[in-house]
């Protein structure tokens, strides 16, 4: 096990090096960089934009800046923003940290409702239970992020129920931290739960029908002879081989939910790490671009590797690989 | 003497070609076919755009902003259009008791070219008259027709689709085939860098490389552009599953008969290895497409994708931003409707292509 855990921790440096060096040939290409807009300001002469390019290493050629961003990265040193004007590395840690809060939490939303829906409808199969769910899933698996977001958003400012983007009230620093937390919660639950929604979907569609499959499995069969309940045998015997492929789906369904945080943060306002690179990207800071991408791919390369140790755990068989 | 029963030739069938099979599978599929018009309607409408429009994209007029949906009705046997007035407030309109204007068919109005090359100005319906205008889903802010935006927009969103899948799965095929049957170092250089486009998050890396590409560029530059990095992002998946299955194919018979007869390696990756692949890549192809729409929609909305006052269904839901706008002006969420209603068509197409497709459950 301890072998295994190794060999996926060591498969990550070489991923990750290489998502940042693509990431900075990218940035390289593009035209122009912050301080090109500075130019046309008459306050700034030619000569403090070059002593300012050449202190962040703008002057030199990419694979230079490269080497120079990856030594400050492994020293734990972000940089500095430019269009912030703060040091990015605790700008990005509060920002991956409100990301990585609104994945998990729309995680827990979308893994609570869909492996107990899709269980219910795989044991009433045919049911109406079945048919309501997998019409459910159907819409569920059409409705894009970006238009249950807009239409989210409408609802809270339709019904007042919740509050219209953002991640905190203008009173936040005003408030008890009792009061302070609710607030919290009170903007995370509706991103949350349009994040949730089109994982929801696949997740139950998958639960259902690989429920299905193991219910027809022979060791089945076999346990219902010996004179099982059914409860045993499903909870028991069938569910535990049926949640396999799903924790293999888990990995995969990671990239989505990434994808999904982004575009729900850009139009709900919640200040994550999509959010921040939309800014920095805005605002021509490449450095903060790269940095944002980079700690997207960790989070979402770290959160492969939980669930192939989750399946490792749950199926003996990976890990004699 | 007795002759034997002639033998019916009628009764002697053709055995079907797989195809042939296929196609009789999907047709009893009554929900894919249904997915397959629509999207079959939704194409013909977007190619005559600039006909059925009753206006151009950029057609604006400032006192019809937010202006209610207007709808012909029958008045005889004529089809009329009623017309509104300012009321009181901003943005407020008021039906006019008893002043309609017929509609026309096949009338003269802005100036456009079918197919993107027959220079004309007759469009499918209008009234002719600016005082009377027919805006069947309304008005934006600008007082521009969102009907008429809603089709020159689908132009530009449904096409990225199709070419954008084109591309990539293409690019992926020859790819993925290639990595799959050559295997050793080819095979692990080009695994690498799929896994490598695959382990960023898409969003994240569609900014990136955004971020590459000039800000200010031409509307056919930023079409063009849209369409690459959504296929430098879709080709790596692609070539995955097209490696493993080359990895298996590569073993079978008929590619060593193929070999064994001297054929080139190119030629029995094109000729024998990708054909097999066919099946899954019709699938996966129409099961992708609405992943490219809203690749374009979400650049778009997000303001780096197609610019005003060009159309696209993204650029018009920005409208939507404003959730009082929404509240007030319901029909600007009309192209999410249509966002909707694509990616639903897609999705029953490629349910029913991928039972049609798998033999082994019949």
């Amino acid at each position: 096990m301890w072998s295994f855990v190794l060999k996926r921790l060591l498969h990550m440096i070489p991923l990750l090096l290489g998502v940042s060096l693509l990431t900075f040939l990218l940035m390289s290409l593009a035209p122009g960089n912050y301080f090109t807009s500075l130019q046309q300001n008459p306050q700034i002469s030619p000569e403090t934009i070059k002593q300012l390019e050449a202190q962040f290493h703008l002057d030199k050629p990419w694979y230079v800046q490269y080497v120079f961003w990856l030594k400050n990265i492994l020293s734990g040193n972000f940089g500095y923003s430019m269009a912030y004007k703060i040091p990015a590395t605790s700008l990005i840690f509060q920002r991956l940290w409100n990301t990585f809060l609104l994945s998990f939490f729309a995680l827990i939303i979308a893994w609570g409702v869909a492996i107990p829906l899709g269980i219910w409808a795989a044991v009433r199969k045919d049911s109406w239970v079945d048919r309501a769910c997998s019409l459910i899933a159907f819409v569920g698996l059409s409705v894009p992020d970006i238009l249950l977001a807009l239409l989210a958003l409408w609802f809270a400012a339709a019904t007042g129920w919740f509050p219209v983007g953002g991640a905190e009230s203008s009173l936040y620093d005003f408030m008890t931290p009792a009061q302070q937390f609710w607030d919290r919660v009170h903007h995370l639950i509706l991103p949350a739960f349009v994040l949730a929604a089109s994982d929801l979907a696949g997740i139950m569609r998958q639960m259902r029908s690989n429920l299905l499959d193991t219910l027809r499995a022979e060791y089945v069969t076999a346990a219902r002879a010996r004179g099982l309940g059914e409860g045993w045998v499903v909870w028991k015997h069938a569910l535990r081989n049926a949640i396999n492929p799903l924790l293999t789906i888990f990995g995969y369904s990671l990239a989505a939910l990434l994808s999904g945080a982004f575009i729900v943060e850009n139009i709900m306002a919640w200040p994550g790490l999509g959010r921040l690179t939309m800014e920095a990207y805005v605002a021509k800071d490449s450095y903060l671009v790269v940095d944002c991408v980079v700690m997207a791919t960790a989070l979402l390369v770290i959160g492969n590797f939980i669930a192939d140790l989750l399946l490792a755990w749950n199926d003996p068989r990976i890990r004699l690989k | 003497m007795e002759t034997t029963a002639p033998i019916s030739i009628a009764d002697a069938k053709m055995p079907l070609s797989p195809w042939q099979l296929f196609w009789q599978r999907l047709k009893r599929r009554k929900i894919a076919m249904a997915g397959g018009a629509i999207l079959i309607f939704l194409y013909t409408v977007a190619l005559f755009a600039g006909f059925i429009a009753p206006y151009r994209y950029d057609n604006l007029d400032a006192d019809y902003s937010f202006h209610p949906p207007v709808w012909p009705r029958l008045q005889g046997f004529h089809l009329v259009v009623p017309r509104y007035e300012p009321g009181n407030g901003a943005y407020v309109y008021r039906l006019v008791p008893n002043d309609t204007k017929p509609l026309h068919f096949f009338i003269r109005g802005d100036p456009y070219k079918l197919f993107s090359f027959i220079p004309t100005d007759i469009h499918l319906f209008g009234t002719g008259d600016k005082d009377y205008p027919v805006f069947l889903f309304g008005a934006d802010q600008l007082g521009r027709d969102v009907f008429s935006r809603l089709l020159y927009g689908s132009q530009i969103s449904l096409s990225i689709g199709l070419i954008g899948i084109f591309i990539s799965f293409t690019f992926g095929m020859i790819v993925g085939g290639i990595s799959g049957y050559f295997s050793g170092g080819t095979d692990t250089v080009i695994m690498r860098l799929c896994e490598l486009i695959m382990s960023i998050p898409a969003l994240y890396l569609i900014i990136s490389l955004r971020n590459a590409f000039p800000a200010d560029m031409s509307s056919t530059q930023i079409y063009a552009m849209i369409i690459v990095i959504l296929s430098f992002i879709g080709w790596a998946s692609m070539a995955r599953v097209i490696r493993g299955m080359a990895l298996s194919l590569r073993e079978q018979q008929f590619i060593l008969a193929a070999r064994a007869l001297g054929q080139s390696h190119l030629k029995i990756i094109v000729r024998h290895i990708l054909p097999n692949t066919f099946s899954y890549v019709i699938v996966a192809a129409t099961l992708s497409v609405p992943y490219y729409i809203l690749g374009e929609v979400v650049l778009s909305y997000l303001g780096v994708g197609i610019q005003e006052p060009n159309a696209s269904w993204g650029i018009m839901l920005t409208a939507v931003q404003n959730t009082t706008y929404l509240q007030n002006y319901p029909w600007l969420f009309a192209p999410g409707v249509a966002i909707f209603v694509t990616v639903l068509a897609f999705n029953f197409l490629g349910d029913g292509l991928r039972d049609a497709a798998d033999t082994k459950a019949q």
